[in-house]
């Protein structure tokens, strides 16, 4: 594969993967009406977890005999559950703390996000800049014949085609079960579907849980792929952030959110190339900044309706379809807290 | 039996210490070191010597002004996470006033304190324009605006502000002689200057927000921006005007953070240090109480200045202080969350949380 666009275009796919994981993750916990604020902080510390415990567990199978490519096959699905359940114990502490204790999700969130950063740091100085396992491309059957897509799309690693299957997935699961129609239920009108029998709570309890996991998922696909290892600072800081505005660019529709996760890494992509050409010279920190402008630029695009505007471009027939996914409100009740006891 | 009332509060004033510590220790004991040693190595490491406790005050000038301005846009129901890049922004405008104005010593540094204001501010008006007009989150217009306020550091420091030996991004070159702030002595390296504005700004917005019509908009902003703006109070023009006011409180901190944040008088990568989050962390936990914030942020101050000894004598990274600056404030939050839980299982009424609670998706909140 020696086209260079296609080198890029696979690797802005290879790069927008933990945004995806970790926007979609998001976009389930705030369906159901809790803001996990904390994912910046998430991202480090369970990708700093994820990789110290695949080290680890890496170094001890080497070290008992095993076979290098057996011992990474075991290490790396471990460091992943451990920076899943991460993720997950952070997202369902934000929701403890305002279920429970009626907390605003906001200030704890903030408070999480900070002392995720500071915690990896403490406890992974000493894994910093060591080689460890890192997961490689998986060059999928079949699908990976297919001209230029095949390039793009399926000689990616196992994180990757996860993500593809978390977008199918999410979506189906929120829009065509009943049990997705419970979840946007209880992020929209609790009270109503505290009305029906559904226990809203629990239900926050558990998407909050399911999202942080995922936020987990992308944590780790940053320490065991993209950005193998560890570093302090974190290489990965900042892009929590990023994958929040995606969730709101994307209007909390998992299709539109992937598409905004591959627009910005695209952009990132196009900036780098650009940045590489000869004859045109920028300068890196103008460069650095390209995200945290595009950032503002995309929540100024969803906040001025222009994105609505543009609607009434397309044919009628087509117009309404549309407007359904690209409708960009807030799940109704997102970041309230619900009380069973007085219903509201 | 039931405990004496008093006894159950001050359990609950005391746990979240005890318990942030205790959570604290256990990490340390993880990596192999001593939670007591590296416990009494902080706490006497800000107050060994006076030139110890002269850098605990030199933290807690810049905190104090931040976590003060912070106060004012928490009253006007505002997330300024962007605090952080006001005090980036208002460091880059003093610098700019060090390095290539003429004049002589005392009007140098007034000159530096009112750029380092109008940065701030500037910076601020920013986020605070994004919200109130454009309708973007001020969370997210923050979080973005500090970035791009520490790439400008990087980019000033290597290009405009090089230093002759050229080439690094090390830092701009030493400030001339007369930027300087006066000290009170070389062994107490304090600004008495810097001292006096911060107690007067303290005293100044605990009263404007109590006390004015200005602080009246704020708080009716703040706690419900829809039924303010029905009233007849100017809910855009009071979000922005506290997102100003924060950024001038800001901005001073950041020219402070010039003086004295370095081993010479200079603006260098992360000028900040992370003082705007920390001061968002003293906010939360102040909640509008603004005559406990000084105290809060000298606690906060004196573990920054102990932090230096865990690296040098016990070889701990000093993230440790971040993180247990991080569980304190947590542990505050929820157990304030669980008194309020048990004094409502009396007057069954479910208390409301003594943070501010803006909307998080921006579209709709303060907009007139």
């Amino acid at each position: 594969m020696a086209d260079p666009l296609l080198n890029t275009l696979e690797s802005i796919v290879t790069n927008a993967t933990p945004l995806v994981i970790a926007a979609i993750g998001e976009t389930i916990t705030e369906r159901a009406g809790i803001v996990n604020l904390a994912l910046d902080g998430s991202i480090v510390l369970s990708a700093m977890t994820g990789f110290v415990a695949a080290y680890s567990l890496n170094t001890a199978l080497t070290g008992g005999g095993m076979a290098a490519a057996s011992a990474t096959a075991i290490a790396i699905p471990v460091g992943v559950l451990a920076a899943m359940l991460v993720g997950s114990l952070i997202a369902l502490l934000i929701a403890f703390a305002s279920i429970e204790l009626n907390q605003d999700q906001v200030a704890i969130g903030f408070v999480l996000t900070l002392l995720g950063v500071d915690l990896a740091v403490f406890l992974g100085t000493n894994y910093a800049r060591i080689p460890g396992p890192q997961a490689l491309p998986i060059v999928f059957p079949v699908l990976s014949q297919i001209p230029v897509a095949g390039d793009i799309f399926f000689k990616q690693s196992g994180f990757t085609y996860l993500s593809y299957a978390l977008i199918f997935g999410a979506w189906y699961y929120l829009f065509q079960t009943r049990r997705g129609l419970a979840l946007r239920a209880v992020g929209e009108r609790p009270e109503a579907a505290f009305a029906r029998g559904v226990s809203v709570n629990r239900l926050r309890y558990l998407y909050a849980g399911l999202g942080g996991s995922l936020v987990g998922l992308a944590g780790a696909a940053y320490s065991l792929n993209i950005k193998a290892g560890w570093t302090t600072p974190p290489n990965m800081q900042g892009d929590g952030w990023i994958a929040l505005a995606i969730v709101i660019f994307g209007g909390w529709h998992p299709f539109r959110v992937v598409l905004g996760a591959y627009l910005f890494a695209g952009l990132r992509a196009l900036a780098s190339v650009i940045q590489r050409t000869p004859g045109i010279e920028i300068n890196i920190m103008v460069l650095n900044a390209v995200p945290w402008v595009l950032m503002i630029v995309t929540l100024l695009l969803v906040s001025s309706g222009a994105i609505e505007r543009s609607l009434l471009l397309l044919p009628r027939g087509a117009q309404k379809w549309a407007r359904n996914i690209l409708r960009s409100d807030p799940p109704a009740a997102l970041g309230t807290r619900f009380d069973p006891e007085r219903g509201s | 039996m039931k405990q004496p009332a008093w006894l159950l509060r001050a359990g609950l004033a005391a746990a979240p210490i005890i318990i942030a510590l205790l959570l604290t220790g256990l990490l340390v004991i993880a990596v192999g070191g001593n939670p007591f040693q590296a416990l009494t190595e902080v706490l006497r490491g800000g107050f060994r010597d006076v030139a110890s406790f002269a850098g605990v005050v030199n933290f807690w000038i810049p905190l104090t002004l931040a976590a003060t301005g912070l106060i004012v846009t928490f009253t006007a129901g505002l997330w300024n996470i962007g605090v952080d890049g006001q005090i980036t922004m208002g460091a880059i405008f003093a610098s700019a006033v060090a390095l290539s104005w003429n004049l002589p010593g005392p009007l140098l540094v007034v000159a530096q304190l009112i750029a380092a204001m109008i940065g701030g501010a500037f910076w601020g008006a920013v986020c605070g324009f994004l919200k109130t007009r454009l309708g973007v989150n001020e969370i997210f217009g923050g979080v973005a605006l500090n970035q791009i306020a520490s790439l400008a550091t990087l980019y000033m420091i290597s290009g405009p502000w090089q230093p002759p030996e050229g080439g690094s991004v090390r830092g701009s070159p030493p400030f001339p002689p007369e930027a300087l702030f006066p000290v009170i002595s070389d062994e107490f390296s304090v600004s008495l200057v810097m001292l006096i504005i911060v107690v007067v700004s303290l005293v100044m917005i605990g009263l404007a927000l109590r006390g004015t019509r200005w602080g009246l908009s704020l708080k009716a902003t703040g706690q419900n921006a829809r039924s303010a703006l029905l009233l007849g109070v100017p809910v855009n023009r009071s979000a922005l005007s506290a997102f100003i006011v924060c950024g001038m409180l800001a901005g001073m901190a950041g020219a402070f953070r010039t003086q004295f944040a370095f081993t010479s008088p200079s603006i260098r990568p992360l000028v900040s240090g992370g003082i705007g989050f920390l001061a968002v962390l003293v906010a939360l936990v102040v909640a509008r109480r603004i005559s406990w914030l000084p105290l809060v942020t000298f606690a906060f101050s004196a573990l920054l200045g102990g932090s230096a000894q865990l690296k040098a004598v016990l070889r701990l990274d000093v993230a440790l202080v971040g993180v247990l600056q991080g569980v304190l404030v947590l542990t505050v939050l929820l157990f304030n969350g669980l008194r309020t839980r048990l004094e409502s299982r009396t007057s069954d009424r479910s208390g409301t949380s003594a943070t501010p609670t803006p909307s998080v998706s921006g579209s709709e909140a303060v907009h007139g």
